[in-house]
């Protein structure tokens, strides 16, 4: 059932895809300003945000489970934080290069840059923190107080564009400045396309999901045979 | 400028995209790793329920 459902997400994430990169390539121009690598940011924004929205509710999970001590909460934010990782790798290496012709410089070490990198190696050092703890119960609760932590650096990188002066540009999505600052055609692609990563995550988090729980079983399994 | 503007459009697409599919094998290579692991362990809790039920069996002869 859990497989169907992540093909199913999967193939309509894909779709959404390919109507998007349609509607990118031969329908909007390219910006004014930028020129055509400012498609970039269809991808570079929305990663953003999928990891960040990922990373939140990795965190929920991770209050789950200290408080509940049910290991499902714990594998569920552990899921949801390694493929919030990916996309948040997605959003460093492409405004990289978007930096590179925009600004001539690969990277600069402003707030936004900063906070994103640290923010990733975080949850880079959460990943390898549960590989080092094989006591379930000990991973649960290291894992979710570094998720805790974690989440502080998100609030940085969310909010560090208002807060800071920066390199990186500014907010300029309607839903953050009332408008007026992208035209709404783009926008539209800009969102339509954070639902179709949105959907692929999801997808990623349930196969996941399913692996988590059949390393449970093998560990089950192998104190049942030990104690046999 | 043209050119080099949009070869670095495609250089950031497939950097997107190579980390995807870079992620995606993994995460498949993982999942067939486990599913070999899982049937290794309950190979060998088989095997070891069957020996003892042969050894419960000899004593009772």
């Amino acid at each position: 059932m859990r497989e169907k459902l992540a093909i199913a997400l999967a193939a309509a994430g894909g779709a959404l895809l390919v109507y998007n990169l349609y509607q990118m390539f031969l329908v909007l121009p390219d910006e004014a300003m930028q020129g055509a690598i400012y498609r970039i940011l269809f991808f570079h924004a929305p990663a953003a945000i999928v990891g960040m929205v990922g990373y939140f509710v990795a965190l929920t999970f991770s209050v789950l489970y200290l408080s509940s001590k049910d290991l499902r909460w714990d594998s569920l934010a552990a899921s949801i934080v390694e493929v919030s990782l990916v996309f948040s790798l997605i959003n460093i290496c492409t405004g990289s290069i978007w930096a590179r012709i925009i600004w001539g410089i690969w990277w600069t070490w402003d707030y936004r840059l900063t906070s994103a990198l640290v923010c990733v190696l975080i949850f880079a050092g959460y990943l390898m923190l549960r590989r080092a703890i094989d006591e379930p119960t000990q991973r649960g609760r290291l894992s979710a107080a570094l998720c805790i932590f974690g989440c502080v650096d998100v609030v940085i990188v969310w909010k560090s564009i208002e807060w800071f002066r920066n390199q990186h540009p500014g907010p300029v999505l309607s839903i953050r400045t009332g408008g007026g600052h992208m035209d709404p055609a783009m926008e539209r692609i800009f969102w339509l396309n954070g639902l179709a990563l949105l959907l692929i995550a999801i997808a990623l988090v349930l196969i996941r999901t399913r692996q988590e729980a059949t390393t449970r079983e093998i560990d089950s399994l192998r104190r049942l045979a030990h104690a046999v | 400028m043209d050119a080099r503007n949009f070869t670095f459009m495609f250089y950031g697409f497939t950097a997107a995209w190579l980390i995807v599919l870079i992620y995606v094998v993994s995460l498949a290579r993982r999942g067939a790793r486990l599913k070999k692991e899982l049937e290794n362990v309950k190979q060998l809790i088989h095997s070891e329920d069957t020996a003892r039920e042969q050894r419960l069996e000899d004593r009772v002869r």
